[in-house]
């Protein structure tokens, strides 16, 4: 396609999920309007959900989902060998996301109260860079797709990506909205990273945390604000947990 | 056909999930059919445990990409009727016209997405943008529409933020509302289009009695709550939901498999209408007669009309929510509650038909137990005998093996299987 006159290249890109609900991928499909343009950038190689055309020159990967079984290790290895650039594309991506809670139920348990006595394999949820490296991370339940619109353009016309490093409250207060914290919801915003134009506390609904933490957080500091507003610990545990991304943030389990 | 063959389709394209379809033909008989879901298990069920009642739709809503707004009330509707909460009417029309909007949506992902590039020889929609552009931009035009009125209702799309136990947390506002009602008459050209689209291809002849289970309610289209019904005559409470669904596993799925009545049965836009086609606004039926639609309908391959007359339905139903929307002052929309412990289901119709979730809370409104049984899963024991039925008729008519595996992954997409959904 043409550009102001530049011929720009389209890229060849492969969608692969593995455990998750393909929420991020059928994204792609959204925003209708700019759909047809947005696929004209793309030269899709291999997407079972929307294609039966399935080959392996990709150079991007978006790969979807948590890892929650073997035969998912070997496919996600082979799509590693096969992408020159690999995006973990969503928060079960990115983190472990959702399917990270049930770490916290010994399998067996989980596998004796769904199937009875059937054999289904099943391990902990692992985010895809427990398996192989990852180049590029957007994080988000869902994602969000004028991001990754706003990425992909990026890499096509070799600018450089970046994610806001910013805490949602910052697109919170953008839009006006009554702070969560005053109307007595722990809301993840003050320590989560934005991006996603403040969607839930918007829709008065507090933040979750779906796109991790913001850069240089103060932990401690909200940890207080939540003690100062007498909001409850569990609660705030609870939202935490949630889509795994604060893993690295112990700290609240005291 | 040949007199030894073998369909072997792994990760089956253009479906939700991952699902394989095994065929095979030894000495010119049947050897096996199978539809073998392989999704990886997720543990939803265990996941909610000890959760806060009121986080617990933010959550079951990640079972589903494409129905996400299905299970969010599925679980409030449960969690509301266990803690006897009821929530305002103008939350409840609110709710109401979301779940329009993502059936709308999710019919036209199929329709235009998953199942049209099938009638025309496409791998995906992809090519048929240049082959058939205005075809594919009416189909985008009415999944658009779907999605805004997701986005103006809950929030967002995918993964709705505002649907909350005791109500929604915020309203559209009327600006919104208006413009709302001005897209869907804008946008009924494309839906005809559509109509006349579908009108040019031609489903495959197929037949295979079964029992097609849905909601109920005697008064409007089944979307949300209701008797849980069959076209064998079954009649149950909405808390009766075990015995509609009797879930049993099978060795090559990780979905477990359900009947009622016969051998299997079938839920979904066709089974809507088998059980409720008199309810359907008056656009949506005189669709389906010109289709030659009427219950009972047998032909899977008429869930796609079934699905196109309900989008019919969607914009007729659709105009008049939004009326009642604007005649109302939009102030009431949350109930506070206390928690208390109890016990009870929610059914919802989703796009892909009815879906359960059984809920048990503590007296803090912590959920002790929860149980999901999703549509798919209702629907794999009849897309497996199916399977086995449509091999045997290619098999009669001399098909190829070619034309034998097309059928059979049409087939399975004609069910709009929605596969980590039913793995979940």
């Amino acid at each position: 396609m043409n550009h102001l006159g530049f011929k720009i290249d389209k890229v060849k890109i492969g969608s692969f999920d593995f455990t998750c609900c393909e929420g991020c991928q059928l994204q792609l499909a959204n925003r209708e309007s700019t759909l047809p343009d947005f696929l004209g950038l793309l030269d899709i190689r291999n997407f079972r959900e929307i294609s039966s055309e399935r080959h392996d020159d990709y150079d991007i990967a978006l790969v979807e989902g948590s890892i929650t079984r073997s035969d998912e290790i070997e496919r996600l290895r082979k799509i590693r060998t096969q992408a020159r650039v690999l995006v973990a594309f969503g928060s079960c991506a990115c983190f472990g996301g959702v399917n990270s809670l049930k770490n916290r139920i010994p399998p067996g348990e989980a596998i004796r109260e769904v199937y009875g006595d059937k054999a289904v394999e099943t391990m902990p949820s692992m985010k895809i860079s427990d398996i192989v490296p990852v180049d590029f991370m957007i994080p988000g339940c869902p994602v969000s797709k004028e991001e990754v619109e706003r990425i992909v353009i990026g890499v096509i016309t070799r600018s450089p990506v970046s994610l806001p490093k910013y805490p949602v409250c910052v697109d919170c207060k953008q839009r006006l909205n009554t702070c969560l914290f005053d109307l007595g919801e722990v809301c993840l915003g003050p320590i989560s990273r934005a991006g996603c134009d403040a969607v839930c506390p918007s829709g008065k609904t507090p933040c979750l945390g779906c796109r991790g933490p913001a850069e240089d957080i103060n932990f401690p500091s909200f940890v207080q604000l939540v003690k100062d507003k007498g909001l409850s610990p569990d609660e705030m545990r609870e939202k935490l947990a949630f889509y795994n991304g604060f893993a690295e943030y112990p700290d609240h389990e005291n | 056909m040949k007199i030894d063959c073998d369909i072997d389709i792994h990760h089956l394209p253009r479906v939700e999930g991952h699902g394989n379809i095994r065929i095979s033909i030894k000495d010119g008989k049947l050897a096996e059919a199978t539809w073998e879901v392989v999704e990886t298990p997720r543990f939803f069920e265990m996941m909610v445990r000890g959760m806060s009642a009121e986080r617990v739709p933010f959550l079951t809503s990640r079972i589903c990409g494409i129905c996400s707004i299905s299970h969010s009330l599925a679980s409030i509707r449960a969690l509301e009727r266990a803690m006897e909460i009821t929530p305002p009417e103008t939350a409840r029309i609110i709710r109401l016209l979301a779940m329009h909007g993502e059936t709308l949506q999710s019919h036209a992902l199929h329709l235009f997405f998953l199942a049209a590039p099938d009638f025309l020889d496409a791998p995906s929609a992809v090519p048929i943008m240049h082959s058939h552009p205005e075809i594919v931009r009416a189909g985008l035009m009415l999944k658009e529409l779907g999605n805004e009125l997701s986005i103006a209702t809950t929030g967002r799309a995918t993964h709705p933020v505002s649907l909350v136990l005791g109500g929604v947390s915020k309203a559209p506002s009327k600006h919104r509302l208006k413009e709302l009602r001005e897209m869907i008459l804008k946008r009924r050209p494309f839906l005809d289009k559509t109509t006349e689209f579908f009108r040019t291809l031609s489903l495959p002849e197929f037949i295979r009695e079964t029992e097609f289970i849905s909601l109920r309610n005697g008064t409007d289209y089944p979307f949300i709550g209701g008797d849980l019904v069959s076209t064998d005559g079954v009649v149950r409470d909405e808390n009766d939901y075990l015995q509609m669904t009797n879930e049993y596993t099978v060795e090559f799925s990780t979905s477990k498999f359900t009947k009622v009545s016969r051998q299997s049965s079938a839920a979904g836009a066709l089974a809507r209408f088998n059980n409720n086609s008199g309810l359907l606004g008056s656009q949506a039926r005189k669709v389906a007669a010109s289709f030659g639609l009427e219950p009972l309908c047998h032909n899977p391959f008429m869930n796609n009309i079934a699905q196109l007359v309900e989008c019919h339905h969607i914009f007729e139903s659709a105009e008049s929510l939004i009326d009642r929307l604007l005649d109302d002052d939009l102030r009431e929309i949350r109930f506070p509650y206390t928690p208390r412990a109890g016990a009870a289901t929610g059914a919802v119709e989703a796009p892909r038909g009815v879906l359960y979730h059984h809920m048990e809370t503590d007296s803090e409104g912590k959920v002790v137990k929860a149980d999901c049984i999703i549509p798919t899963t209702q629907n794999n024991a009849n897309i497996h005998y199916d399977l086995h039925a449509l091999a045997e008729q290619a098999l009669k008519e001399g098909k190829t093996e070619k034309e034998t595996e097309k059928l059979c992954v049409m087939l399975v997409r004609s069910y709009d299987p929605c596969i980590s959904c039913s793995v979940h």
